[in-house]
């Protein structure tokens, strides 16, 4: 029998899908809450008051909110970094996978491929989202996000943020399944054909529904051009017919 | 694209072979098309058999029964994987190309040397029963018996005809040469199941355990998909990781 094998290759692998469901939660979990915007500037209001801490604590502390960002970002750096030894390593490695691609035309593997462009794309774009999320948690409100969207110039990140991260989630949710518990016996390629159908539409799902938060925002910003750093204040605080 | 014969009669079909003699140093890597009329139920066997009988002598590719069963004749039609003796020119094209497995050492054409790969597969994971003293086993003994139940499911992954679709269908086995590829992590889940193998998944684990194993497979499914025998390969995989798993902690 041959030596002994270390355990980590069995370890990193159940790291890697670990954390990459701990990020698809989170990350649906964030759109419905980001999308609050689309029931009005109180409830989005209402909602990153709730994170902040104050229906608890009585007043806001903004440090929770990073406190989260941070979370988030070491298990996305975790993710990255396990997710980076299924990446090509060299240009045969491309050249190879590529012609394989090219001719087999198999609709898994591009799958597989787009998760790899856009885990890429993520590398760059998630650190640009959680930056500002991070050291300036006290500005996430209605008008403070809403300018930083529009005047800020940051729904360019957010747009290529919304595109990529919800097509490697919806992909990554799928591969998941397969990964861990493919389907067997009589039915398996019809439940698979379905966990492919619902893959599609949370896939539709999450990005309209981030198109529409996003375009509220840029809307609201937009509105707010010559206010922008006023901060809002709910219906209940603001004089009536302001 | 007219996809079967028609009316107005038999299609002419165009057959692009990818052709090279490793063994002659003049040959380069080229495509060769031969036309010829397409019978009925012609399968790329016959389509083969007829360009080799009538039109090319030295055209090189492997077939031994026919049916499915030897896994001989694995090569790339049209850029995937398939038997040819159980593809009918009927669900191709009028043009269709065939090229070798990928994967493979190449004997020339068609042909390859997957035998080669498969018993360096079968020595690396030691496919086969492993028991104490076998030597002192009584051999007029009968054997132990066997639920039924367990006898089918070692029976449903002993149905591998070891073509070599499964690797040439797998992006990884693509990159990673020393990767073992559904083929071989069949083999392993075919042993585990068997109780006359005394190993323990710790064993296994010693075997497949690492990158060139269960987890360098990224879950592209090539290997389900293709698999010319249908065989429950992503299942097997998906199982067997979770058992090596649950072995090294």
């Amino acid at each position: 029998m041959p030596q002994a094998m270390s355990p980590w290759p069995a370890r990193m692998d159940l790291l890697q899908s670990l954390s990459g469901l701990l990020l698809v939660l989170f990350i649906w979990s964030h759109m419905f809450f980001e999308s609050s915007i689309l029931l009005g500037e109180d409830a989005m209001y209402q909602v990153s008051r709730m994170f902040e801490g104050e229906p608890f604590f009585g007043k806001p502390y903004p440090l929770i909110v990073s406190g989260v960002g941070i979370t988030i970002f070491v298990l996305v750096a975790v993710h990255a970094i396990l997710a980076l030894r299924k990446f090509p390593g060299n240009s045969r490695q491309y050249r190879l996978l590529h012609q394989h691609m090219g001719a087999i035309r198999h609709p898994d593997t591009t799958l597989w491929y787009a998760q790899v462009a856009t885990g890429f794309c993520l590398f760059f774009l998630i650190p640009a989202h959680l930056y500002t999320v991070i050291t300036q948690p006290e500005n996430i409100g209605p008008y403070a996000s809403s300018d930083r969207v529009w005047s800020e110039r940051f729904w360019i990140v957010y747009a290529l943020l919304l595109l990529t991260v919800h097509a490697h989630a919806a992909i990554g949710m799928y591969r998941l399944f397969m990964k861990w518990y493919a389907p067997s016996g009589v039915n398996a390629k019809q439940t698979r054909a379905r966990m492919k159908v619902a893959m599609w539409c949370i896939l539709v799902f999450f990005t309209v529904l981030g198109s529409a938060s996003l375009l509220t925002y840029m809307r609201i910003g937009y509105q707010h051009t010559d206010s922008v750093g006023e901060r809002y204040k709910p219906a209940t605080v603001q004089d009536k017919g302001h | 694209m007219n996809l079967i014969a028609t009316e107005e009669g038999p299609r002419t079909l165009q057959i692009s072979v990818l052709r090279h003699n490793p063994q002659d140093t003049e040959s380069t890597p080229h495509w060769q098309t031969f036309e010829l009329e397409e019978a009925q139920s012609m399968t790329l066997f016959i389509a083969l058999n007829e360009i080799r009988q009538t039109m090319e002598p030295s055209l090189q590719f492997d077939f031994v029964c026919r049916a499915g069963i030897c896994g001989s004749c694995g090569m790339l039609v049209n850029g995937r994987p398939g038997l040819a003796c159980r593809t009918l020119t009927r669900n191709l094209p009028d043009k269709i190309t065939l090229a070798p497995l990928p994967g493979f050492e190449l004997i020339g054409d068609l042909s390859v040397n997957t035998g080669k790969w498969m018993r360096g597969m079968s020595e690396h994971l030691e496919t086969w029963i492993h028991q104490h003293n076998l030597e002192q086993t009584d051999i007029d003994r009968l054997e132990e018996r066997m639920e039924p139940e367990l006898a089918e499911k070692i029976y449903e992954l002993e149905r591998c005809i070891e073509c070599g679709c499964c690797i040439a269908a797998c992006g990884t086995a693509r990159m990673r040469e020393d990767f073992i590829g559904a083929a071989g992590l069949n083999q392993i889940a075919r042993f585990r199941l068997d109780p006359r193998d005394e190993r323990t998944d710790a064993d296994f684990y010693t075997l497949v355990g690492d990158e060139s194993g269960v987890f360098g497979c990224m879950t592209l499914l090539g290997c389900e998909d293709y698999c010319p025998k249908d065989l429950p390969l992503a299942a097997q995989i998906a199982f067997l990781r979770g058992r090596m798993v649950a072995a090294s902690l």
